[in-house]
C-alpha cells in the first residue's frame, strides 16, 4: 500500500515514514502542499496522510481541491488542532478520519487500514486470495490452518501483489515499493524476498512473467 | 449606612428642615416687631384720644376711662384675651389717681412722664403710653399686657409651624422618592451588571444612561473591550502554543515507538538520534514561548540596563555553539564611538533571536557577521547572513506569530521575529530588512539608548 505523507516537521514525517515502513506500508514523503499535489498527479496512492498546517498552505485546502477533482483517495488529517469543532471541519472537508497529535503509530497504521478497506470496499480487515487469508494488522497470513509470519519487507511485496490480483507487477516496481529502507535495496531483494515468499506460501503462489514481473496465480492453479 | 440613597435622603431631609426652622423663626422675629409697632400706635392713639376727650370736658373722668379701654371690646371684632387688657390710668400731675379703667391694675402703671415704657406691675407685664394734658393738669396712661402681645405672636407661630410639621413627614416621602427615580438608572445599571455571568464581556447597554452615569457606562464598556481583545490574544496565543507544542511531541512519541519496534540497531539508533533532534526543537520552542509570554505580560522585567556592545557579545558567545553545529561562524565588529546603554534583557532577546535566524539561514560552512554603529542617540544592530534572504513579499507577514517562511527548512517555531518584534516595541525600536543581489540577508535594529 503506498502511502503518501504530507508533513512539513522533518522529525515526525522521518518517524511516520520509518514507522508506516515497519508496520508493512509503503511510505511517501513531501513536505509542501505543492510538492503533495505533483505526487498526487501521478496517482496510485492508497491513502495520504495529510497534516493541517504546512509552509504553503494547509491540508484541508488541498483536501477540499482533491475532492473538487474527484480525486477519492482515502485522506488521514493530522492535526494538533483536535477540538470537536476542527476534526467536524476536517471531515466534512472529505477526510475519511482524524487524528490528533500526538498519537500512536500503531493507531495511524490502523486507521490507515481501515480506511483503506472501507475505500475498497472490503467489510472485513483480511484479504482473501487462493486459500490464504492474510491480516494486515498483524502482517500474518492463515492457510490451511496455519499461521505464517511475513517480515515487513516480505510482507510490503505481498501487499504490493494483493492490491490487484493477477495484474502483473515489474521488478522496478515492487523496489519502489522496498525502497527507503535504511540498509537500501539489493539489486536482487525482490527476488531474495519473491523467493522467501514462495517457501512460505507454496512455490505457486507467484508467478513469474518472464520479461515483466511478478503476479499472483489465479484461483484454482 | 454606606448607600447612596440613604445619605441622598438625610441631606435632603436635613436640609428642608433647616430651611423650615430658619422661615420660621424669621416670620416668628418679624410678626413679634410688627405686632410691637401696631399695637404701639394703638396704644398712643388710645392716650391721646382719651386726652382730646378730656379736654372737651364733656365727659366724666372715670367713663372716659372705661370708654377708652371699651373701644376695643365694642368694636366687637375680636372677643377674646386680646381685647380685655388694654388698662387706662389718669393721674393728676401733683400725683394723685383722678380715674381708672376696671381692667387697669391696682399700683400706676408707669412712672415715666410722657412716652412708651414697660413695667412690671403686680407681676405682670405692661406697655405703657402716658401723655401729660397740661391744659387740665393731668397725666393720662393707656397700657396693654405683654400677656396679648405674646398670645398673638403665639398663635401667628403656632398657624406657621403646624402645617410645616404636617408637611415635613409629606416632604420627606416625596423626597423618598425622588432619590429614588433620580437613582434608578444606577440601579439598572448595577442589575445589569451583577446578572452577567463572569466570562459574558459584552459591552453594557442600559437604555440611554444619563449624562452623569454615562461616563462611568463607556469607561466600563472601555474596560470590557480592552479585557475582551487582551483574553482573544490569550486565547489564541494558548491555542497556537499548544498546537505548535504538540508537533515536537508528536515527533518524539512516534520516534520513540520507531525505536522500540525497529527490526535492527542502525533503526533504532537513528530513531532515537531524530528523538534527541526534536527535544532540542521542543527545548527552543518552550523557551520562546516562555520569553514571548513573559514580554506580553506587563509584568516588570528586570530593568538593568547594560552595555549594548557588552550585550552582543554576551549574545554572539552564547549562540556559537549552535553556530559550530552548523559550522557556521559568529563574527561581531564594534564600530560605535560612544558606550551605549539599553535595556539589557530586552536587548539580549531581540538580539538573539535575530542571530538565531540568521544561523538558521545560513548555509554549512558559511558567516553570520554582526556590526555596531551609533547614530544620534540609537544604536544600530546590523545581522548579516548569506542564506537565501527574505522574499519581498513575505517581509509584511514575518513578524506574525507563528508564521514561518515557506524556505524553511527546519521546523521553526515561526516565533522567532515575533519575539523580536515585541521586544523592539518595548525599548521603542525598529528593524528593518534588507536583501542583497548577490544573496544574503542584513536584518538591522535600531534601538535608542542612553
Amino acid at each position: 500500500m503506498r502511502i503518501l505523507i504530507v508533513e512539513d516537521d522533518e522529525t515526525l514525517a522521518d518517524g511516520l515514514s520509518v514507522g508506516l515502513r515497519l508496520s508493512g506500508l509503503t511510505p511517501e514523503l513531501v513536505t509542501t502542499v505543492a510538492d503533495a499535489r505533483e505526487a498526487l498527479a501521478h496517482g496510485g496512492y492508497s491513502a495520504i496522510v495529510l497534516d493541517i498546517m504546512l509552509p504553503d498552505g494547509t491540508g484541508l485546502e488541498l483536501l477540499s481541491e482533491l475532492r473538487s477533482q474527484g480525486d477519492n483517495t482515502p485522506a488521514l488529517l493530522l492535526s494538533a488542532l483536535d477540538q470537536t469543532q476542527d476534526r467536524v471541519a476536517g471531515l466534512d472537508l472529505g477526510a475519511d478520519d482524524y487524528l490528533g497529535k500526538p498519537f500512536d503509530l500503531a493507531e495511524v497504521s490502523a486507521r490507515l487500514r481501515a480506511i483503506v478497506r472501507r475505500a475498497e470496499g472490503r467489510a472485513e480487515s483480511f484479504i482473501r486470495w487462493n486459500g490464504l487469508a492474510v491480516d494486515p494488522a498483524r502482517m500474518t497470513g492463515h492457510k490451511d490452518n496455519c499461521t505464517i509470519e511475513f517480515s515487513p519487507r516480505e510482507f510490503t511485496i505481498l501487499r504490493a501483489l494483493l492490491e490487484r490480483p493477477g495484474a502483473i507487477l515489474s521488478k522496478t516496481v515492487l523496489e519502489d515499493r522496498l525502497y527507503g529502507w535504511q540498509d537500501g535495496v539489493e539489486s536482487n531483494a525482490v527476488e531474495v524476498h519473491i523467493h522467501k515468499l514462495r517457501v512460505k506460501l507454496g512455490a505457486g503462489f507467484i508467478q513469474t512473467v518472464r520479461g515483466a514481473g511478478y503476479r499472483l496465480a489465479g484461483a484454482g492453479q | 449606612m454606606n448607600s447612596v440613597r440613604f445619605r441622598l435622603f438625610i441631606i435632603l431631609v436635613a436640609a428642608t428642615s433647616l430651611v423650615w426652622l430658619s422661615a420660621f423663626v424669621w416670620v416668628q422675629q418679624s410678626t413679634r416687631g410688627k405686632v410691637e409697632r401696631v399695637l404701639d400706635a394703638r396704644l398712643a392713639e388710645a392716650g391721646q384720644m382719651v386726652s382730646s376727650l378730656l379736654s372737651d370736658q364733656r365727659i366724666d373722668l372715670n367713663t372716659i376711662a372705661v370708654a377708652a379701654t371699651g373701644a376695643a371690646k365694642t368694636d366687637g371684632i375680636l372677643e377674646t384675651d386680646y381685647s380685655h387688657k388694654l388698662s387706662c390710668q389718669i393721674w393728676s400731675l401733683n400725683g394723685a389717681l383722678v380715674g381708672s379703667s376696671g381692667s387697669a391694675p391696682q399700683g400706676k402703671l408707669t412712672d415715666r412722664d410722657t412716652g412708651f415704657s414697660t413695667n412690671v406691675i403686680d407681676g405682670e407685664k405692661w406697655r405703657v403710653y402716658s401723655v401729660v394734658n397740661e391744659a387740665l393738669g393731668m397725666r393720662i396712661m393707656v397700657g396693654d399686657s405683654y400677656k396679648v402681645r405674646d398670645r398673638l405672636v403665639e398663635d401667628v407661630t403656632r398657624g406657621l409651624a403646624l402645617p410645616a410639621l404636617l408637611v415635613l413627614p409629606i416632604m420627606a416621602v416625596l423626597i423618598l422618592v425622588s432619590v429614588q427615580r433620580g437613582l434608578a438608572p444606577l440601579e439598572r445599571l448595577a442589575s445589569a451588571l451583577s446578572q452577567r455571568p463572569a466570562e459574558d464581556l459584552s459591552p453594557v447597554s442600559v437604555a440611554p444612561l444619563p449624562r452623569e452615569i454615562k461616563p462611568m457606562g463607556d469607561a466600563l464598556n472601555g474596560l470590557f473591550s480592552r479585557v475582551t481583545v487582551m483574553r482573544d490574544r490569550e486565547k489564541s496565543f494558548t491555542s497556537f502554543a499548544a498546537h505548535e507544542l504538540k508537533t515536537p511531541l508528536a515527533a518524539i512519541k512516534t520516534q520513540a515507538q520507531v525505536a522500540a519496534m525497529a527490526p535492527d540497531k542502525d533503526t533504532r539508533l537513528r530513531a532515537l538520534d531524530q528523538i534527541q533532534h526534536g527535544v532540542g526543537r521542543a527545548d527552543r520552542m518552550v523557551r520562546q514561548l516562555l520569553a514571548l509570554a513573559s514580554l506580553d505580560s506587563d509584568d516588570a522585567l528586570d530593568e538593568s540596563k547594560g552595555q549594548v556592545a557588552k550585550i552582543i557579545q554576551a549574545v554572539a558567545s552564547d549562540l556559537a555553539r549552535t553556530a559550530a553545529e552548523k559550522q557556521v561562524a559568529i563574527g561581531f565588529t564594534d564600530h560605535s564611538e560612544a558606550v551605549m546603554r539599553t535595556h539589557a534583557v530586552l536587548l539580549s532577546v531581540a538580539v538573539r533571536n535575530v542571530v538565531e535566524n540568521a544561523i538558521h539561514a545560513s548555509p554549512v560552512g558559511a558567516s553570520v557577521d554582526i556590526s555596531l554603529t551609533n547614530e544620534s542617540g540609537r544604536c544600530h544592530i546590523s545581522v548579516h547572513d548569506m542564506g537565501p534572504g527574505i522574499p519581498a513579499e513575505e517581509i509584511p507577514r514575518i513578524s506574525a506569530r507563528f508564521y514561518r517562511g515557506k524556505g524553511a527548512k527546519e521546523g521553526g517555531s515561526g516565533l522567532g521575529l515575533s519575539i523580536v518584534a515585541a521586544a523592539l516595541e518595548r525599548l521603542g525600536g525598529d528593524i528593518s530588512f534588507q536583501r542583497h543581489p548577490e544573496g544574503g540577508e542584513t536584518v538591522t535594529l535600531m534601538i535608542p539608548v542612553g
